[in-house]
């Protein structure tokens, strides 16, 4: 299970393009096993590194800086694209915990929750505020609060949405399995009925 | 008054899961080899069981070659192999049927899918795979989920899900000869941005939709993934019923009657209120060609890349604004996929190379979507079209879709490709990847540079 986050201070680094997608999150060719692990490697691996199959550190790429960050902020559209969630184990493992994008590709967005990675909308005029003024710099998240704030940007504090179901994920690690598999009576008198309304389901 | 996707996730909901999500009961979980396997072994080592294994098929599309001839577990990049035969095992396992690579059921989960009465009217059908979306053509409730999610669904048999917003796109008057699904996906996803479906869940509707064949519906849902969209859904109508019928594993019989009077409830109300609208006439959409690194950067096939463009994704494609599409020499040419790997797609292409030659410097290569769109191919003898016109004709899968590994495009090729997105590097290192409608690739092809189809023969189909 991922690790629980309820407040992150971190290192931002800002990577201001619109539809980041995750194809270039974690390229195909870097998903080698059949695995939720190993993939920080291959962590945009075509902007990261020189060449594609190289390892040299482009030195302009945000996350090639030291120390690295653990907050991304980004465009619109953040994560669009393919289902893979090895897009959020490769952050994850690299150490990003939280993404301040405009928007989310939305099987990416749930993604994020499921594995310890927070994803934070913001309106474009701040997420734009935070890139140009908090790059490199400290942010503060608290997801009890739902709140951004940022030691370059005094007295600004940005508030955040988030489900309660979602809040949950991330803050207590909770586990939707176990969670769906005490509704078992619900589900079994769900499956009687419907095996008499649409039998062809279950043939 | 209600929707119809109001109705399919009334009809699914188990129980109210707190905090504004429901519990709804999943009846086909697909998974296939790239992002199931993960599932699978995750469950495994927790020890949990999967509960339903009969509602679950694991098909073999993403990472299988496609070179003619290939061997049962021979992939198309370096060490692909390892996904085929882990997800193999840990589906048997599972007791879960496998469509593995070399049953004449294979293909693209979301070819073989339907083709098999695996997907049904008014399902719930998830799989680990973003263009899930386009089985909401059968009037499924259907969309791509994560490893996770599935992992969820194959130990309870249920999705935790928060119902989206909804979207009615209604298409009113019809596409004009010579443009298809693909063309009308594009030119919407070009119009209204990237971003432009919200999260909403997007019934499409209206008289160019009803006169698009279950090929041509599957396409335009296909693509509601690159239009931001939670997913698409088609209304089932006569067209839909004849399609789902006689297939492997549609009811038959009784059942079939009982079924289908259900199926003929599956619309949604006259008026039921949607979060958005938008209406787009048909009659205005012509071929479109992708120029950017994203779906919405498209324009129609004879205009111009506009001024003031993205200037990321013009120094990757090699463009510069102001510059026509028409007319750009290409290096390759590819026709498969999800998306446009269907018979009538290469039926439209096949009209385009029928006795022609494609030309000198460009690389084409057709993989059709399954085995049982292949079969059908070869029986009116459209491979030796393709092959005739020098395409290579491969076995069904995603093939070059997006690259994985291994042999590909050359860095800087400019190809034109019938697939669903032009991502940096998705189809190799460097590749420029245009997208189009088949037969655009196909006439492309043979010019050697982007251009205008030759108006349809009576063999084609518009959609």
């Amino acid at each position: 299970m991922a690790e629980p986050l309820v407040t992150h201070s971190g290192l931002a680094g800002a990577l201001m393009i619109d539809n980041v997608d995750t194809d270039q999150i974690i390229p195909s060719r870097e998903m080698r096993t059949v695995s939720r692990e190993g993939l920080a490697d291959g962590l945009f691996a075509g902007w990261r590194y020189e060449s594609p199959g190289s390892r040299t550190l482009r030195a302009d790429f945000v996350l090639n800086r030291h120390p690295p960050a653990s907050i991304l902020i980004s465009g619109h559209n953040f994560g669009c694209g393919s289902s893979r969630e090895h897009a959020v184990w490769a952050l994850a493992e690299f150490g990003i915990r939280v993404i301040i994008a405009k928007s989310f590709g939305e099987i990416f967005h749930g993604n994020c929750y499921r594995n310890g990675v927070l994803p934070v909308t913001l309106p474009a005029e701040d997420v734009d505020r935070l890139a140009s003024s908090c790059d490199g710099q400290v942010i503060d998240v608290d997801v009890r609060a739902q709140t951004v704030s940022a030691r370059a940007l005094p007295g600004w504090t940005g508030a955040f949405a988030i489900g309660a179901y979602s809040k949950r994920l991330i803050s207590e690690g909770l586990d939707p399995i176990r969670l769906t598999l005490k509704e078992a009576g619900a589900i079994a008198g769900f499956l009687e009925r419907d095996r008499i309304d649409r039998p062809w389901v279950y043939n | 008054m209600a929707t119809l996707f109001d109705k399919l996730w009334g009809m699914h909901r188990v129980a109210d899961a707190g905090d504004g999500y429901d519990l709804l009961a999943v009846d086909r979980l697909l998974l296939h080899e790239r992002t199931g396997g993960v599932a699978l072994k995750s469950l495994e080592e927790q020890d949990l069981p999967v509960v339903h294994a009969a509602r679950c098929f694991t098909f073999m599309d993403h990472i299988v070659s496609f070179r003619a001839g290939r061997a049962r577990n021979e992939a198309r990049s370096p060490g692909g192999e390892t996904f085929i035969l882990e997800t193999r095992r840990l589906s048997a396992d599972a007791g879960i049927r496998i469509i593995d690579t070399d049953s004449p059921d294979q293909g693209i989960v979301h070819v073989a899918g339907p083709e098999l009465g695996i997907v049904l009217p008014g399902f719930t059908v998830m799989c680990p795979d973003s263009h899930t979306c386009s089985l909401g053509a059968l009037g499924a409730l259907a969309w791509g989920i994560g490893s996770s999610e599935a992992e969820h669904i194959l130990a309870t048999g249920t999705i935790r899900a928060r119902k989206p917003r909804q979207m009615r796109i209604r298409v009113t008057g019809e596409l004009r000869a010579g443009v298809t699904a693909k063309d009308l996906a594009l030119f919407l996803i070009a119009r209204h941005g990237a971003q432009g479906g919200n999260r909403c869940a997007i019934e499409f509707c209206g008289s160019a939709v009803d006169a698009l064949s279950m090929e041509g519906r599957l396409t335009l849902c296909n693509m509601a993934v690159e239009f931001a969209a939670y997913t698409a859904l088609i209304a089932p109508d006569e067209r839909t019923l004849d399609f789902v019928r006689g297939r492997q594993l549609s009811p038959a019989g009784e059942g079939l009657l009982e079924a289908e009077s259900h199926w003929r409830t599956l619309s949604t109300d006259a008026g039921a209120v949607f979060d958005t609208e938008i209406t787009l006439d048909a009659g205005t959409v012509t071929p479109q060609v992708s120029w950017g690194t994203s779906p919405e950067e498209t324009i129609a096939l004879d205009a111009c890349v506009p001024e003031g463009s993205n200037v990321r994704a013009l120094s990757y494609m090699g463009l510069d604004s102001g510059q026509r599409l028409e007319g750009l020499t290409i290096q390759g040419a590819f026709i498969g996929s999800c998306t446009n790997g269907r018979l009538s797609d290469l039926k439209m292409a096949a009209d385009q190379l029928r006795g022609k030659k494609i030309a000198a410097g460009v690389r084409g290569v057709c993989v059709p979507g399954s085995q049982g769109v292949k079969r059908e191919a070869e029986k009116l003898a459209l491979d030796q079209i393709f092959i005739e016109a020098g395409f290579e004709w491969g076995e069904p899968g995603c093939a070059m879709c997006f690259y994985a590994g291994g042999e590909t495009f050359p860095s800087g090729a400019r190809v034109l490709s019938s697939t669903n997105r032009n991502f940096e590097g998705r189809q190799g290192p460097g590749v420029r990847t245009h997208l189009s409608n088949p037969a655009v690739v196909a006439a492309s092809a043979v010019a050697g540079y982007i251009t205008m189809p030759q108006p349809a023969q009576p063999l084609g189909e518009t959609a």
